[in-house]
């Protein structure tokens, strides 16, 4: 299933500067193996050591936080937008 | 065929229903609109709970705004009862249906000793300046009013700070605080507004409070020449009605949040990062607070702070005058609060995208058993 996934700035290095890529899979989880398949290098600050997200990265399907949907088993479809929103603390 | 005064009002005195004023006391508060249709001197020495001021000269003009449902009930009162016949008079042949007049006016509303609001008011220099405020009827002199008396702390008076604070100067805010350690530097030109080149090395919050009082004299502003820490945020942030966050670290933002659940202040949250900014209200015991959006902080090679990332100097003012929206609308009462919502703002597509955001029951330190009581400051290496 092909989803839109929004890049956020710090992770667009992997992503030769695109804000929007088109990844696979049913869930968050499968995204984010998939965005690891095609842009190497891109989730490797994204997970504790015991496989969790990290407290500071966000990911929303649509505009539901996944921490409060099935964390990174929460299914998505075709048409969902994925955004993986990061702390940004410049003022 | 003219016909004296004495006769028109017994005349209108047939057509018009009169309402005495314990009923009209007894319907206060019922839905029912009370307007007041005497001249403004007279407005300012007292009024009737909940009346509406609209002198007789502006009430064709002015009453459609007030009252659009012509079915709604209004009741009119001036002095003592007449100016208010000719003005039900006026609202029934535009096509109000349920209009009185109150027997005796507001001279027979005090002799029965019912309440009187004096009402704050303005004086002429403040009518002027906050012209533009007054005529905007949802905000009004009740809302400028409010702005005047309120009390907002900015921490940081840098890239959002800046834009944030000289347009609540200009709005009104009665008092501005400003927490800032830092001095100028040339590179802070390019976004930070307040601050100017002659001003380079000068400590950042005596270049705000120079800017802001010369934007608007009629304000208060206490400068904080101080970085906030675990040791001095509830002093300080003790007396505002509000806080504003435009600080540029992970570790402020944490002590912020905290100092202002633990205080219960609304805190106006935003943050920049290159081409894109973030904004959200976190008001205690209405939402989400920052560690319910983000439970840990963040280490620094994922988000690095403006110094190190770089901001597009425009951005931060798109950001910070978000902030200080939602400061004068929370102030005000008007609208819809950024209460459970996170506006995500992109610059170089122009997209604002919204996300919810929900109180975390296992929040830290504002969830149902919180572990942080007390302020403490986070360890942290801010320089990459």
């Amino acid at each position: 299933m092909a989803i839109s996934v929004l890049i956020p700035t710090v992770l667009r290095k992997y992503t030769s500067g695109t804000d929007q890529v088109v990844a696979h899979g049913a869930s968050v989880r499968e995204v984010l193996q998939d965005l690891e398949r095609q842009f190497t290098g891109f989730s490797q600050n994204l997970y504790e050591a015991d496989g969790e997200l990290k407290a500071f990265v966000n990911i929303y399907v649509n505009e539901e936080d996944i921490r409060f949907l099935q964390d990174l088993q929460t299914p998505v479809q075709p048409n969902d937008t994925v955004t993986i929103l990061p702390a940004i603390a410049g003022g | 065929m003219s016909q004296s005064a004495k006769a028109l009002l017994a005349g209108l005195r047939r057509q018009i229903q009169e309402i005495s004023p314990e009923d009209v006391d007894k319907k206060i508060g019922t839905g029912v609109k009370i307007i007041d249709v005497r001249e403004a001197d007279e407005f300012k020495q007292g009024h009737l709970p909940e009346a509406t001021f609209i002198p007789r000269g502006f009430l064709e003009l002015r009453i459609e705004d007030a009252v659009p449902d012509r079915e709604r009930e209004v009741v009119l009162y001036c002095a003592g009862g007449s100016r208010s016949l000719f003005a039900a008079h006026n609202l029934q042949e535009l096509g109000y249906q349920n209009v009185s007049s109150m027997a005796g006016g507001f001279q027979r509303w005090k002799e029965k000793g019912f309440d009187v609001v004096i009402p704050e008011t303005l004086s002429e220099s403040q009518r002027k300046r906050y012209l533009r405020h007054l005529i905007i009827p949802e905000f009004g002199e009740k809302g400028q009013l409010k702005l005047l008396k309120s009390k907002v702390l900015l921490i940081g008076a840098g890239g959002l700070g800046c834009p944030a604070a000289i347009y609540l100067a200009a709005a009104g805010v009665g008092t501005i605080g400003i927490v800032d350690a830092d001095v100028v530097e040339e590179s802070n030109l390019q976004r930070q507004i307040l601050h100017n080149a002659a001003g380079t090395g000068r400590p950042k919050v005596d270049s705000a409070k120079d800017a802001l009082l010369a934007q608007n004299p009629g304000i208060n502003v206490i400068t904080y020449k101080e970085r906030i820490t675990s040791a001095n945020a509830e002093e300080i942030l003790r007396d505002y009605d509000l806080v504003i966050d435009g600080t540029d670290n992970f570790p402020t933002r944490y002590l912020i949040n905290d100092a202002c659940v633990l205080l219960k202040k609304p805190n106006v949250y935003g943050s920049v990062f290159r081409f894109e900014g973030q904004v959200s209200l976190f008001v205690p015991g209405r939402g989400a607070c920052y560690r319910c959006l983000y439970p840990a902080p963040t280490p620094s090679e994922l988000a690095p702070s403006c110094q190190e990332a770089g901001v597009l100097g425009i951005l931060p003012g798109v950001i910070g005058l978000l902030q200080a929206t939602e400061a004068i609308k929370w102030i005000a009462g008007i609208g819809e609060p950024l209460i459970g919502r996170l506006v995500w703002y992109d610059a170089l597509r122009c997209v604002t995208r919204t996300y919810k955001l929900r109180q975390n029951p296992h929040c830290s330190v504002c969830g149902e058993h919180p572990s942080i009581n007390t302020l403490q400051d986070l360890e942290w290496a801010c320089a990459v």
